[in-house]
């Protein structure tokens, strides 16, 4: 068993809705995280998947400590990160970087590759003391499969798969214990996608980080993670191994994502069941009682709008799962036809 | 119908064509003259697409897909683009060599566009209705009311719930797959015979990307559409696509019928695309990956443009750039090792 090195605890994350110029009032929160608790251990990748406005990225932000919890806990290795300023968090930044989707808009155009990634150890000096630095970087730019030569270049000057490449080198500069991927690698095309992936994969063996990787794209996600947490609408639906999830699904939702990912095989197509969703994501600023998913869920009964259920193992499933109705479900999508 | 599937390359197919035959784009090539040099972006396209049928177009950013519809829709910016050769014919018609005036009498009732933007592709300061109901007001010259009414049929077809009192919303407040919805309703409003959708739920979550694909296979039963679906990804087009035509660099480098394509591909480079791609239903190690990066289409290696990215390649492929060539049954490969490549194991 190894150790937890991150423990999130009931964090949410609220923001004001207001109203007025001068008698600004607020009218409302738009609940972006709201009661989410993990543990990622030391050396694996926490998937975390969801629809756009479920809150992963939201989830990033307050991990990483760049926006404040308005409520609940994250601890990395015992110490609550939210309660932290200064230095004591100038010093926890080292261990936990993120790496960000658009290689485009992250990267400081007017920046060369060098000052890009070193600029780290103008923050943290005691890494790499001044005169070593350029070689330091040059290092990072042959780990992560760019030529070293090409320090001098500007951001423009590469493609948007060598960027997300500095992107990760500026993230591993600090030789930090825990990377948040907040979608790498859904920018970029196909072929180059892969090279990131393995990329990332290389790197976890190599200094056994451990990633929390948030994706939209569930194939993407199943590739990389060891455990997947499922979200939707500021809340963990489902979460589990890699296999319990995709192959074992219990929650509504996880089912209905699952079995609505295209397959890249024309044969499976005639014999796929999808579950089709009616309507759209309710907005989270007014999010429905109790179960949030039940406005969109075939086996919505009283229950669901009157008791939120909890994040946990039920009759019906081997790993957590907040819903009432909880039970597995053949999802044909997942499986070979033949 | 994909059977009947003929790859001739020569400006009289014309003449021969298949009854059902709607859109052939024809050794097409576009050029973008810039500041800094000239892009050569489609280099001879040739595909076809039959009524009823979906053709996917399938390729990675930058390789022509979508300035092969745009130039199709007579939509590409000119400045900086110019096409330099080669036809796109409607009904066997020359589009390119029509005038203004005939060309915008086909946008919209013969063939049409939706985009991946749907909210950049609507007008912010029109309601969603009148969008609509201004094409049966310019178009066919109907009243404020009957087009009104028409519109309201059409958004109930593309299933927004409450069309009438939807009828009059902007398209800020519709959500990501209504304003889809939408988009598709405008594009349709005309019964048009050719649908090119350009990357249509790439914006899309993917509960919400299987009821947009639903609903387009639906209308295009309806009406015997013949859709041109602009894509890069591998498994939408395993849902939907009759046929397949994949690009790089400008170039058709593969078309087959879907089954074919995915179960044996006879191009290097779609090899290495259904490769790259992780798979949900089974748990990979390591991806086997394209080496290299696409090539800037200022200066396209000599040869096949795939060539320095590709496993097979041989002294042969810096040389000769390989024909779009007939290997069986409705496929085509440009690869000087096509053959070997289906027939092995």
């Amino acid at each position: 068993m190894t150790e937890n090195i991150l423990e999130v605890r009931d964090l949410v994350k609220h923001y004001p809705v207001t109203r007025g110029v001068v008698f600004r009032k607020t009218v409302g929160h738009v609940k972006a995280v709201d009661g989410v608790s993990f543990d990622l251990r030391q050396g694996e990748t926490l998937g975390v998947v969801g629809e756009s406005g479920c809150g992963k990225s939201t989830l990033a932000r307050v991990l990483m400590n760049l926006e404040k919890p308005t409520a609940g806990s994250v601890h990395y290795k015992g110490q609550d990160i939210s309660k932290l300023s200064g230095g004591a968090l100038r010093r926890l930044r080292r261990q936990i970087q993120l790496v960000m989707q658009d290689p485009y808009t992250s990267l400081n155009p007017r920046m060369t590759v060098g000052d890009l990634i070193g600029e780290p150890f103008e923050i943290h000096p005691e890494v790499a003391p001044k005169g070593s630095r350029r070689g330091k970087v040059k290092e990072l730019l042959d780990l992560v499969g760019l030529n070293p030569e090409h320090i001098n270049r500007y951001p423009h000057q590469f493609s948007g798969g060598q960027r997300q490449r500095i992107g990760i080198a500026r993230a591993l500069a600090l030789r930090p214990e825990i990377i948040v991927c907040d979608e790498p690698v859904s920018a970029l095309d196909v072929s180059i996608q892969a090279q990131v992936m393995n990329l990332l994969e290389k790197l976890q063996a190599e200094f056994g980080l451990a990633y929390i990787f948030i994706a939209h794209d569930l194939s993407v996600v199943r590739h990389l993670s060891d455990r997947v947490a499922v979200m939707y609408l500021g809340k963990v639906v489902e979460i589990g191994t890699e296999d319990e999830i995709y192959e074992r699904p219990t929650h509504p939702y996880t089912q209905a994502l699952l079995s609505a990912v295209p397959v890249p095989d024309p044969t499976v197509r005639e014999h796929k069941a999808i579950i089709r969703l009616t309507g759209d994501v309710p907005s989270p600023a007014d999010p429905p009682s109790g179960c949030r998913f039940r406005t969109r869920c075939w086996k919505a009964q009283e229950v669901c709008a009157q008791e939120v259920p909890l994040l946990q193992i039920r009759s019906g499933s081997d790993h957590p799962s907040a819903c009432h109705f909880a039970e597995k479900r053949e999802i044909v999508a997942t499986h070979e036809a033949a | 119908m994909s059977d009947i599937l003929v790859s001739e390359q020569s400006a009289a197919g014309a003449s021969g064509r298949p009854a059902g035959r709607l859109l052939e784009v024809d050794d097409l090539r576009v050029e973008f003259r810039t500041r800094d040099g000239v892009a050569k972006v489609i280099n001879g396209v040739t595909y076809h697409v039959d009524a009823g049928e979906t053709l996917a177009v399938l390729g990675e950013s930058g390789s022509g897909k979508s300035v092969t519809a745009q130039t199709i829709m007579g939509i590409l910016d000119t400045p900086p683009g110019h096409v330099t050769g080669g036809q796109v014919r409607y009904h066997g018609k020359d589009m390119l060599a029509m005038s203004f005036e005939e060309r915008r009498r086909i946008r919209g009732e013969g063939i049409a566009m939706i985009f991946q933007d749907a909210l950049s592709a609507l007008n912010p300061v029109f309601t969603v209705g009148f969008q609509i109901a201004e094409q049966y007001r310019v178009r066919r010259g109907m009243s404020r009311a009957d087009a009104k009414k028409r519109a309201i049929e059409m958004l109930d077809q593309v299933k927004i719930p409450n069309a009438k009192g939807r009828f009059n919303n902007y398209p800020h407040q519709f959500s990501g797959g209504m304003r889809q919805r939408a988009m598709i309703a405008m594009s349709l409003a005309l019964d048009p015979e050719v649908l090119i959708a350009d990357e249509p739920t790439t914006a899309l979550d993917v509960t919400v990307q299987a009821q947009i694909m639903d609903l387009l296979a639906e209308l295009q039963r309806e009406r015997q559409m013949g859709m041109i679906l602009i894509t890069h990804d591998l498994g939408v087009v395993a849902d939907v696509a009759d046929r397949i035509a994949v690009m790089y660099a400008g170039r058709i480098v593969e078309e087959a019928d879907v089954y074919d394509l995915y179960a044996k591909p006879a191009h290097p480079y779609t090899l290495g695309l259904l490769n790259s791609i992780p798979r949900l239903d089974e748990k990979g190690q390591e991806l086997r990956t394209i080496k290299g990066l696409p090539p800037n289409l200022m200066n396209i290696p000599p040869g096949c443009p795939f060539n320095p990215r590709c496993p097979m390649a041989q002294p042969v492929c810096r040389e000769k750039v390989p024909p779009l060539l007939q290997i069986g049954a409705g496929r085509a490969s440009a690869c000087h090792f096509a053959e070997e490549l289906v027939n092995r194991d």
